[in-house]
């Protein structure tokens, strides 16, 4: 069964601080912190687990195709992140829990890790 | 670059340090890739490669210029900045190495993987760099048969 964004609010424990398409479909994960490491190897369609929550991330986001951004720890999240966020439709969830449970959280829901293939 | 007459021209200005802005300019050069239609994994070649040269202006440079010329079959880039130039191009390129000061490595850029990724998402990769002056970084991208 697809697992929307929505889906993930609850196991995350997650508080939405921007919804985009919560019925959007996720067909993987990436967890990192780099922007250069994320752009080079998240797919496309993929919740991206960071503990980045400065404005940049939402570009990364775009470029990359990520839908959903989950911010780790309860980081204080920029306004600025927000706004962006909004106007590009890219949800960004924010939780209590450490990167290591938030994955394995979202992969007990069926969510695989996914890594770009060099092309 | 060819004699035949590009489909777009994109010209954008970078300024250093403005990380709000930064990627803007990549993210505009996607949605233009998009709209023509241009296959998806070549895009995502063009793109990462365009965000490293941005980032790197922002990061690294003063200001700076972006221009792109879009044909039907390939990109062609120039990034063209003032700014600190690179003293050792070799080391610049090792996966890793970086001069970016701590501050901007917390915000998780300036991690050493820029010039690495542009090398490996384009075709072709010439920097001409002047310390104290600037870099001009200059790439080509063309779209391969499947």
């Amino acid at each position: 069964m697809a697992v929307r964004i929505q889906d993930l609010v609850q196991p995350l424990e997650a508080t939405v601080l921007v919804p985009g398409d919560m019925g959007r479909e996720i067909h993987g994960g990436y967890c990192g912190d780099l922007l250069s490491d994320c752009i080079a190897n998240a797919v496309e369609g993929s919740v991206w687990v960071t503990v980045q929550s400065h404005p940049n991330i939402i570009a990364v986001a775009v470029l990359v195709g990520i839908p959903c951004v989950v911010i780790v720890n309860n980081y204080d999240v920029d306004e600025q992140t927000l706004a962006r966020a909004q106007n590009e439709g890219i949800t960004v969830l924010r939780t209590p829990l450490s990167a290591f449970e938030a994955v394995s959280r979202l992969a007990s829901l069926g969510i695989p890790g996914k890594k770009r293939r060099e092309s | 670059m060819t004699d035949e007459k590009p489909l777009i021209e994109l010209e954008r200005k970078i300024e250093g340090g403005d990380f709000q802005s930064a990627g803007d300019v990549s993210s505009e050069l996607k949605r233009i890739l998009q709209q023509i239609g241009f296959p998806p994994s070549f895009s995502r070649r063009v793109v990462i490669a365009a965000y490293e040269a941005e980032m790197n202006v922002v990061i690294h440079a003063w200001r700076g210029v972006f221009r792109a010329w879009i044909f039907p079959r390939y990109v062609h880039i120039e990034v063209d900045d003032e700014g600190p130039g690179i003293p050792d191009l070799e080391l610049a390129f090792q996966e890793g190495y970086s001069t970016a000061p701590p501050h901007i490595r917390e915000m998780g850029f300036g991690a050493g993987y820029g010039l690495s990724n542009m090398k490996k998402c384009s075709d072709r990769l010439e920097i001409d760099t002047r310390v104290g002056e600037g870099t001009k970084v200059t790439m080509d991208f063309f779209v391969r048969d499947v």
